[in-house]
């Protein structure tokens, strides 16, 4: 078999994957007002989206939900991660079970649920339920990660802490906490892009007080062709990006 | 005097973990089984009797072509997916394991960004004013342009161009486990390739595929502003009904049904799954 075959293939579906996010990054810089036709280079459309305070607005809200989501599923998915682990206890595997219905059952489901739940209790749109609905979808993925940590460590090390007198909390600090750490980053980064890229789940528990990037994306984007929307494509993707790299580069490093 | 200490870290740990899942998971899951099952109010949305009207309503021809037209764009969603993952898979497969890191990388990096900006990003591309209709204008190729927005082909290029990464992981994954020695016997015993391909290296990756399989086509139904912004009216899927009978129609527990159906489908799926790997494996570890 030829050798080129392969690749070129190889080649061609990374093309198809990446060219139409080239497109939009090019055409964030267009100064064309009619069409798409290259018109020469702008920062216009930058300029028009930071001096947007209702845009500005969604950002920061944003940015505070990703923040405020990727922290608390962290803290929490670390802790299931470490029951899971180290304890017996009865019901781990309905447990382990609704871990995995957060993350097998589509989206929608989930999105609904979590809205006729909040409606019922009375939990009023905005802020605080997008973040209960935020840390339960980044929940697994948290915990995947941090276990994966887990199932490659020296069993010893936490038995000689505990020989040596320490408690659970104190071994959990002083032993546990240093070995799973790139874990815990590598979680957090996670659970803040997933916060931050979330459309599905967002547009059914957010009200109309906290509005949030998404959102106005969707919004803008179900009319029509905006120019803005391009150079706020093109931010969100460069930073999605260094927040991917940023995980992976701590997760390899841990590795050696 | 230890294990005193040692309790309350535990309780808390595992109270927390609980109390979270069983608030947010089991309650609400169970909550939409139930409403699936009430019957409509406008004021507090749910409201006695209980009844099945729902599910019968699920089989109302308006709402049935919905389904079937949805459960059709995602199965061609998959079979496309499929077609074009599974030689991708088997290529990657074959690269210098050094490079397929990068390679790797590269694929999972479209899943971490936002999905909603690339759906649009694909709107750029074939609006009637967009880049391939511009593009090919000029080259002269066509007179007028093409009309590729708001059809159902759209629909599925945005499919495709979101899901691509989930099927093509998992068959990686098995392609990646594939010893080359089986097909080197199967070769040594007077197989040809393709005798080979389907008698060794299709049953070998079939768990890949079922895995992908399960990966794109329930998530294909689920996205509902892939329609909204490629597709028109007419190109809805199972996620739009759900999302206009609980936002706009108010009408929760025909969404609620709907959503069950969903979900359903999704266990059968996993069933068939569980239950490929499980004949797999009693079949002997080759």
């Amino acid at each position: 078999m030829t050798r080129w075959l392969p690749r070129a293939y190889l080649a061609l579906v990374y093309l198809a994957l990446y060219i139409p996010i080239a497109v939009l990054v090019v055409f964030s810089f267009n100064d064309g007002r009619t069409g798409y036709r290259w018109g020469g280079f702008t920062w216009r459309w930058y300029e028009a989206l930071f001096t947007n305070d209702a845009m500005m607005q969604a950002l920061w809200n944003s940015l505070w939900l990703a923040v405020s989501a990727a922290t608390l599923s962290t803290l929490i998915g670390a802790l299931t991660a470490l029951a899971l682990h180290r304890y017996r206890f009865r019901g781990k595997k309905a447990l382990k079970g609704m871990l995995f219905v957060v993350m097998m059952s589509p989206e929608i489901v989930l999105a609904i649920s979590l809205l006729s739940l909040f409606l019922l209790v009375g939990v009023q749109l905005g802020y605080f339920s997008l973040l209960l609905a935020h840390v339960t979808f980044c929940l697994p993925f948290v915990v995947i990660t941090v276990m994966a940590r887990l199932s490659g460590f020296d069993e010893s090390l936490p038995e000689a802490a505990r020989d040596l007198g320490a408690s659970d909390f104190t071994m959990t600090r002083t032993v546990l906490l240093p070995v799973i750490m790139p874990a815990l980053l590598a979680g957090w980064l996670l659970g803040f892009t997933l916060s931050l890229d979330d459309v599905v789940v967002s547009t059914f528990v957010s009200g109309p007080g906290y509005e949030i990037l998404p959102l106005r994306i969707y919004s803008m984007v179900r009319v029509g062709l905006k120019p803005e929307v391009n150079a706020l494509g093109s931010l969100l993707l460069v930073f999605s990006l260094l927040m991917l790299v940023l995980s992976q580069w701590i997760l390899m490093r841990s590795k050696r | 005097m230890l294990r005193g200490l040692r309790q309350p870290f535990r309780t808390g740990v595992l109270l927390l973990v609980w109390t979270w899942l069983l608030a947010l998971v089991l309650a609400p899951n169970l909550l939409v089984i139930g409403a699936s099952f009430l019957t409509r109010d406008p004021g507090t949305f749910l409201s006695l009797p209980v009844t099945l009207e729902n599910y019968r309503n699920l089989l109302d021809p308006l709402y049935l072509e919905v389904f079937l037209h949805s459960l059709y764009m995602a199965s061609i969603t998959t079979l496309v997916c499929l077609l074009i993952g599974y030689p991708f898979a088997w290529a990657l497969s074959r690269v210098a394991k050094d490079r397929q890191l990068l390679l790797i990388f590269l694929l999972i990096v479209p899943f971490w960004t936002n999905s909603l900006v690339r759906t649009y990003a694909l709107k750029l591309l074939m609006a009637t004013n967009g880049l391939i209709n511009t593009g090919l204008m000029e080259l002269g190729l066509i007179d007028g342009p093409l009309r590729m927005l708001y059809t159902e082909g759209a629909v599925i290029v945005g499919l495709v161009y979101l899901l691509l990464p989930f099927m093509i992981l998992p068959l990686y994954s098995v392609f990646d486990d594939l010893r080359r020695e089986l097909l080197m016997a199967s070769h040594d015993l007077g197989a040809g390739r393709f005798r080979t391909f389907i008698h060794v290296v299709i049953p070998l990756t079939l768990p890949g595929v079922l895995a992908g399989v399960m990966l794109v086509l329930l998530p294909a139904m689920g996205l509902f502003f892939v329609p909204d912004i490629l597709g028109g009216s007419r190109n809805l899927l199972v996620g739009n009904v759900i999302k206009n009978q609980f936002l706009d129609a108010r009408n929760w527990p025909f969404g609620a049904a709907a959503a069950i159906m969903l979900t359903l489908a999704m266990a059968l799926l996993l069933f068939t799954h569980r239950l490929s790997q499980r004949r797999l494996g009693e079949e002997g570890d080759v």
